[in-house]
């Protein structure tokens, strides 16, 4: 499983959010392609996944073996990742796993993607549970994929506009770095 | 912004019942997501969703069964997870066994076709040249779009069932004709006179898929005498290395009579050109054994097995009088297999130890009797999935080396191509 340096450090950090000073926050806008609202510790995927046979919607984790992330929880954190890829069986899996509770609580994502977004909007449809779905430009991505930052997706309405705070942290999972 | 036409609204506001309100809550918001301005009435649908992933693949299709959803348009269904015709030969866990027939079952409760098949532009009624369809299955997508010239976007799970209820589709992507364009060009070499060149159509769409990613292809060397099944075998690799939805062959497919037709008068982003060694080394890469290496078994069919590739089969056979010393498995729909038995073919397959199984295939739900060890295969999107599917090491080799190898038991290849 791949660790960043940080991710043993205190883990209380998370609690503190409110504490910090404003300015440790930084606010980006984003393009909503569903609407929720999530907070977590990020999860940066380098590498596209496919969940379908790339990850295992029971246990919570990336299969897929050749993924830099290989072994990396999704539940609970704030997915980033630049693009997707793979079998349209992916939505499935996706709204399996966002199901079962294993799945992230939020996604962040640079180019818009068809298959993450059914398996989404049918987790909403079918469940209620929604999970907010932004997609970032090149430069904001980079600034997600850098900062050591909790991640708190705002989505009032499906297409509007999306906030991304980045609440400062040392609590990123999976270290790669995005490209 | 989308603007939708008062039977889409009705749709929408529930006036036609809550299942295909859901269903069209469903396609306007993916068409959202696509930037779509406007949905358009789709003649066709092929249905994905009946293989089994999970409790949230029945939660769906029950939801429409409750609300007694029928699909308005001709939907036809892809594999499942089980032969609904030989049973006996599913050997995975008997709760997920009956949750994957209760999928099936379902589809078939809305009013689908009971198809079951990977390869639904072999059966009796397809879509025709300009033909707006909403279709799942990424080797039924890009037949459509490049042989037929139909117009599909990559459909997945869940939107193909709810375009399949509502009639529409965003229209974006492949459904408008200026998106169709070529972008990216790719010179094959000259193959066409080499034996088993099936492989060599298989290994050029795994290499098509990986250099184009989603973009639209043109390929020019193609043999003017190729085949609907070699094009088969060609998209179907492409669509499993990348995410191609369509590729023009210049001079074969509809839309490309030319390759300025294909590029619609622009110039392509880049040119590829493919040596006869790229393809060697794509089939090198793909194949995991050695001439004389010991076969558990020989899987054909994926896409599943046509006519044509039956006839082809029967012919090899004919060449050898032993028994088999490996098992031997075919994939193919329920349609085609009835077509074998009233040609009588199905059971001169049978006689000679070939097991044939519909409905399914064999590298998405454990029907082999060994799941362990080396099969060989022609196909390029069998090659590509099954290793991590089911756990199989892939020998990798055209139809006519496939059917010796199983009669002598091992790995042959024929000299000429390796």
């Amino acid at each position: 499983m791949n660790r960043s340096a940080n991710a043993g450090d205190d883990p209380s950090d998370a609690t503190a959010i409110s504490q910090l000073p404003a300015q440790l926050s930084r606010v980006l806008t984003g393009e909503a392609l569903t609407s929720g609202y999530a907070r977590g510790p990020k999860a940066l995927l380098s590498e596209p996944l496919s969940f379908w046979g790339g990850y295992d919607s029971v246990q919570g984790t990336i299969v897929d073996k050749t993924h830099p992330c290989f072994g990396q929880r999704l539940g609970g954190t704030i997915m980033v990742m630049p693009r997707a890829k793979g079998s349209s069986s992916s939505s499935s899996v996706l709204a399996e796993a966002i199901r079962n509770g294993t799945g992230p609580l939020g996604i962040i994502l640079r180019e818009r993607d068809l298959i993450i977004a059914t398996g989404v909007i049918v987790a909403s449809e079918l469940y209620a549970i929604n999970i907010p779905l932004v997609v970032v430009a090149d430069a904001d991505f980079k600034s997600i994929s850098d900062a050591d930052a909790i991640i708190e997706i705002s989505c009032p309405n499906q297409l509007g506009a999306a906030r991304v705070t980045l609440i400062a942290s040392s609590s990123t999972l999976c270290e790669e770095d995005a490209t | 912004m989308l603007t939708l036409s008062a039977h889409d609204r009705a749709m929408l506001d529930g006036g036609l019942g809550p299942g295909v309100a859901l269903a069209m809550r469903i396609v306007t918001r993916i068409a959202n997501v696509m930037s779509a301005r406007e949905l358009i009435a789709v003649t066709s649908a092929h249905i994905d969703g009946c293989l089994y992933h999970g409790a949230t693949s029945l939660d769906f299709v029950e939801r429409f069964v409750q609300a007694g959803t029928k699909v308005v348009i001709p939907t036809t269904l892809n594999v499942g997870s089980l032969d609904l015709i030989h049973p006996e030969l599913y050997r995975g866990p008997a709760s997920a066994g009956k949750a994957a027939h209760r999928l099936m079952d379902a589809h078939v409760e809305l009013g689908c076709e009971s198809s079951f098949t990977c390869a639904p532009y072999q059966l009796k009624h397809r879509p025709k040249l300009g033909e707006q369809i909403a279709w799942a299955e990424s080797n039924a997508i890009v037949f459509a779009n490049s042989v037929l010239g139909a117009r599909t976007n990559r459909y997945g799970d869940f939107l193909d069932l709810a375009a399949a209820i509502t009639g529409r589709a965003p229209y974006a992507g492949l459904h408008v004709v200026e998106n169709r364009a070529a972008r990216i060009v790719f010179e094959a070499p000259d193959f066409s006179v080499l034996p088993g060149r099936d492989i060599f159509f298989a290994a050029l769409g795994l290499l098509v898929g990986k250099e184009a990613g989603a973009s639209v292809a043109a390929i020019v060397g193609l043999p003017l005498d190729t085949t609907e099944d070699e094009l088969k075998a060609l998209g179907a690799a492409a669509a499993s290395s990348g995410a191609v939805a369509l590729f023009h062959a210049v001079g074969i497919t509809p839309e490309a009579p030319t390759l300025d037709a294909a590029l619609q008068g622009r110039a392509p982003m880049r040119t590829v050109a493919v040596s006869l060694e790229d393809l060697r080394d794509v089939r090198r890469k793909l194949n995991h054994a050695g001439p004389g290496e010991p076969l558990v078994a020989v899987s054909l069919g994926t896409p599943h097995f046509s006519v044509a590739e039956f006839e082809q089969l029967l012919q090899l056979f004919a060449q050898y009088s032993g028994p088999l010393r490996c098992d031997f498995y075919v994939n193919t729909s329920r349609y085609i297999l009835w077509l074998l038995e009233q040609a009588g073919a199905a059971e001169k397959l049978a006689d000679r130890g070939v097991q044939i199984v519909v409905d399914t295939c064999t590298y998405i739900t454990p029907v082999m009797k060994k799941m362990t060890g080396l099969v060989m295969t022609n196909s390029g999107k069998w090659a590509h999935y099954a290793p991590a599917n089911i756990g199989v090491t892939v020998a990798y080799g055209s139809m006519s080396e496939c059917v010796r190898s199983a009669f002598e038991g091992k790995v042959w290849f024929d000299e000429q191509i390796s």
